[in-house]
């Protein structure tokens, strides 16, 4: 007869930077659940609706994560916007789109190099990461910040981008496209890999489906849904499909994320050559009152920000949805049944960002 | 500057909003690269000699910060990155945040920034190894006179 175990896993843990708390139940060297505990990384910031002002808000909204701070201030900005009725100027959309795009790829980037530390490739690792600094020096450029940007503001963009930069920019992509593939070609084709990501944490369409998981994790397990085909920004004027995969394991997962850098580099090429010429902010005048739900796609799944204004100048409420939490469900499904020593890559093909889960 | 030895860190996020904690790592990779001082990363308390927290501190974390400080061997150091971890930063008014790093545990080294640049962060990092080079020397001082030798 096999004996129960339990083993903790973090909440200081090697593998994450972050802290989350699993208890791992144990059948031998099979994992039969996995009991979460979050809670470490809260600091209480919806609340503080109440002592900042929402245009000031937009400063804290980009710190509920660092990895997609542009996208968290553009989904609070839109979602304020909606209820002013503001209508922000064409070339601001399109800085919304391009930024966003950057967010993604770096955010990617640097997922693929923690999955590639969780397996132990420690030089894959760090050629992930050498690349996505290429991308951190195109947002220093354009935006001055490294990580945070303070660029979204309600009614617009503070910063432009100028015809030169951009030029530079498609250069930059160029470069950053060749180096992918090159890395792509390991993540996906490597013996050594695909031993460690193929036929590991299976999740499928169904379960996807009923679990409620979003982003990358759901487009693996081949359900075609993306938020950017809302048609926020400037999505609607952008030719692209969601990129998804019928395997639903590690390996897809792997292989979506790697294929959506791809498009995302396509996809800022595409509003490179589209930017209107104009304004990028318009000037903003009352206070809002009424209510929006804003779903925004971000690098992990679908976040949603729930605002509610009562007139003045502080709000009533924000609420922020975010797609960690989402999948959460999803990734304790899979861990049911694993090796213990998958379990790392296994956290990790969902893409954690607890900062933003727990906020 | 001269080190005597190459000094292990410990990485843990306090209450970060990962801004801070990627630059921390971006400081490992080949653009930064702190290895060249001999800093590795570690995840084990018993193998570092510098604390690196990132975030505020909350309630939740208190005891866990409190428990990696107390399992680390003396001599060590302590470096708070990003002004949430100096003083509690933009979330300072939130809830559920006591303050900053030294509500709990000493801090010896301070690195402002949000996010903290890799260059500050290398900076603080480089200082740390400089002071945990005099911690070493008093305790040593301290051994030859008879004493504990606990720094």
């Amino acid at each position: 007869m096999s004996t129960r175990s339990i083993v903790p896993f973090g909440p200081q843990h090697p593998v994450l930077p972050e802290p989350i708390h699993l208890d791992l139940v144990l059948e031998d060297e099979k994992v039969v659940e996995a009991v979460p505990s979050i809670g470490f990384v809260h600091r209480g910031l919806e609340k503080l609706v109440e002592k900042k002002d929402f245009q000031e808000y937009v400063y804290v909204a980009e710190r509920i994560c660092g990895i997609c701070s542009f996208m968290h201030g553009m989904g609070y900005c839109e979602a304020v916007e909606h209820i002013m009725g503001i209508e922000i100027p064409p070339r601001a959309k399109y800085l919304r789109t391009i930024w966003c795009e950057m967010s993604r790829i770096h955010s990617h980037m640097l997922w693929l190099g923690l999955l590639a530390d969780a397996f132990g490739f420690e030089s894959l690792f760090m050629q992930s990461w050498r690349i996505r600094e290429k991308i951190l020096d195109m947002f220093e450029y354009s935006t001055g910040g490294r990580v945070i940007f303070s660029v979204n503001k309600i009614g617009g963009q503070r910063k432009d981008m100028d015809g030169d930069m951009l030029k530079q920019f498609m250069e930059v992509l160029s470069g950053i496209e060749a180096e992918t593939k090159v890395i792509a070609k390991t993540f996906l084709g490597d013996k050594a890999v695909n031993s460690r990501l193929r036929g590991v944490g299976f999740l499928t369409k169904q379960q996807a489906h009923d679990l409620g998981a979003v982003g990358p994790f759901m487009r693996a397990s081949g359900i075609a849904l993306d938020n950017r085909k809302l048609g926020y920004a400037a999505y609607p004027d952008i030719d692209f499909e969601p990129v998804t995969s019928e395997i639903g394991d590690c390996y897809a997962r792997c292989d979506v994320r790697i294929r959506e850098i791809f498009q995302s580099i396509d996809i800022i090429r595409q509003a490179a050559a589209k930017i209107p010429e104009g304004e990028v902010a318009v000037p903003v005048k009352g206070l809002p009152d009424g209510e929006y739900m804003m779903r925004v796609e971000q690098p992990r799944g679908e976040a949603i920000y729930y605002v509610k204004a009562n007139g003045t100048k502080f709000l009533d409420r924000v609420r922020v949805r975010t797609p960690t939490f989402a999948n959460l469900p999803g990734m304790l499904e899979t861990l049911k049944g694993c090796d213990f020593a998958d379990v790392p890559i296994l956290i990790l093909t969902i893409d954690p960002c607890i900062s933003c889960t727990e906020r | 500057m001269k080190v005597s030895n190459s000094p292990w860190l410990l990485h843990y996020d306090g209450s970060s909003c990962n801004g801070c904690d990627i630059e921390v790592l971006a400081c490992l990779t080949p653009v930064y690269d702190v290895e060249r001082f001999g800093v590795i990363n570690t995840g084990n308390p018993k193998h570092a000699d510098i604390f690196l927290i990132t975030g505020g501190i909350n309630t939740q974390n208190k005891a866990v910060v409190e428990q990696i400080y107390s399992q680390m061997p003396s001599p060590k150091v302590v470096v708070a990155v990003g002004i949430c971890a100096c003083n509690g930063g933009i979330f300072k008014e939130c809830y559920n945040i006591l303050g900053g790093v030294d509500t709990v545990i000493p801090v010896d080294i301070y690195v402002p920034g949000c996010a903290a640049r890799p260059q500050a962060i290398i900076d603080g990092v480089v200082k740390a190894v400089a002071l945990l080079d005099e911690k070493k020397k008093k305790r040593d001082q301290k051994k030859a006179q008879g004493g504990s030798g606990n720094a």
